[in-house]
């Protein structure tokens, strides 16, 4: 029972921190594709 | 230093993998809770990197706001180091809550006023802005991790989610809300002013982290006493696991600060950019 918890808490941890890395890779292609589509 | 990041993540990555084998493997459990009490090693580092970063965001933002002015600046500076003087000496002579040093107030002062010369020397202006934004986003993750991370503990604990009522729980909610709204404001918010009001919410958002972490010392609270420097005691291997968890996660939110914060800035300068062309279009156009 306290296993599931535990599991649980870690699993959150790393969903948010993982959650949150996504967006700033996402926030950096599409600045990338600005950065692009200013060069032409 | 581009060089030096891929390394550097390599490292926090094993140091990640060392505390997380530490927190379930190392650190012995716990006699009344069992195996969930060892939500404690991410739940507190967590809640403590989220008041590092703030604290970074309040000195960046009275940065941000006090050298627009070299006088202001000067007071500010003046200030800084009255407070890190006075906090060292008054630690000493007023009495203190039962198992709270003298010694780590007093420290803890002086390291604020060096943090914040450190941080005004590393930083330009405009710059403090961003590195405002960026721990301040940082900051909500780790924050939001407190906020999940307690709940799910408290469940089998306590026999609830949530404790209503309770100062320490509430008090995290609501600091997480100011700077949460703080993103918005920042986010959705077209006014030249925009850094300047966001500025002065983050020092008003500031106020509340001491408040959030002293208030389970001077208020009764569902919330367990402090583990560090509390009336209460913890086994060595234990307070070793947090201390190797705490120094994970500080080095994995310098990491996204980091890139963050390079993020942040090439944002800044397309926008410039942008901002350029348009006008020439515009002149353009005109003529």
């Amino acid at each position: 029972m306290g296993n599931g918890y535990l599991f649980a808490a870690y699993a959150a941890t790393w969903i948010i921190h993982i959650g949150y890395l996504l967006t700033i890779v996402s926030r950096y292609s599409r600045l990338k594709r600005e950065i692009e589509e200013l060069k032409k | 230093m581009k060089r030096a990041f891929p390394i550097l993540g390599v490292l926090t990555a094993i140091l990640l993998t060392y505390a997380l084998y530490q927190a379930l493997v190392v650190a012995p459990t716990e006699q009344t809770m069992g195996d969930v009490q060892r939500i404690f090693y991410y739940h507190v580092p967590s809640a403590w990197t989220a008041f590092f970063l703030f604290f970074i965001n309040f000195v960046a933002s009275i940065q941000y706001l006090a050298r627009a002015n070299p006088k202001t600046d000067r007071i500010a500076s003046y200030i800084a180091v009255g407070i890190g003087v006075v906090v060292f000496a008054a630690a000493f002579f007023i009495p203190l809550p039962e198992g709270m040093r003298a010694s780590a107030v007093g420290t803890t002062g002086l390291l604020a006023a060096g943090l914040y010369f450190l941080v005004r020397s590393l930083f330009s202006q405009t710059d403090t802005d961003v590195l405002a934004l960026v721990t301040a986003e940082v900051g909500v993750a780790f924050c939001l991790i407190v906020l999940v991370t307690g709940p799910i503990w408290a469940r089998p604990v306590w026999g609830i989610w949530w404790a209503p009522g309770d100062i320490r729980l509430t008090s995290t909610l609501v600091l997480w809300l100011i700077y949460v709204s703080y993103l918005v404001l920042r986010r959705f918010s077209a006014s030249g002013q925009t850094p300047v009001l966001a500025a002065a919410l983050a020092v008003l958002g500031a106020l509340c982290v001491p408040f959030v972490y002293l208030s389970i010392w001077f208020f009764r609270t569902q919330h367990p006493q402090p583990v560090m420097g509390g009336s209460g005691s913890i086994d060595p291997r234990m307070m070793h696991a947090l201390l190797i968890n705490w120094m994970a996660f500080m080095c994995f939110a310098f990491l996204v600060c980091w890139s963050r914060y390079r993020l942040e800035k090439m944002q800044r300068e397309v926008d410039e950019v942008q901002a350029l062309e348009s006008l020439k279009d515009v002149s353009r156009s005109a003529r």
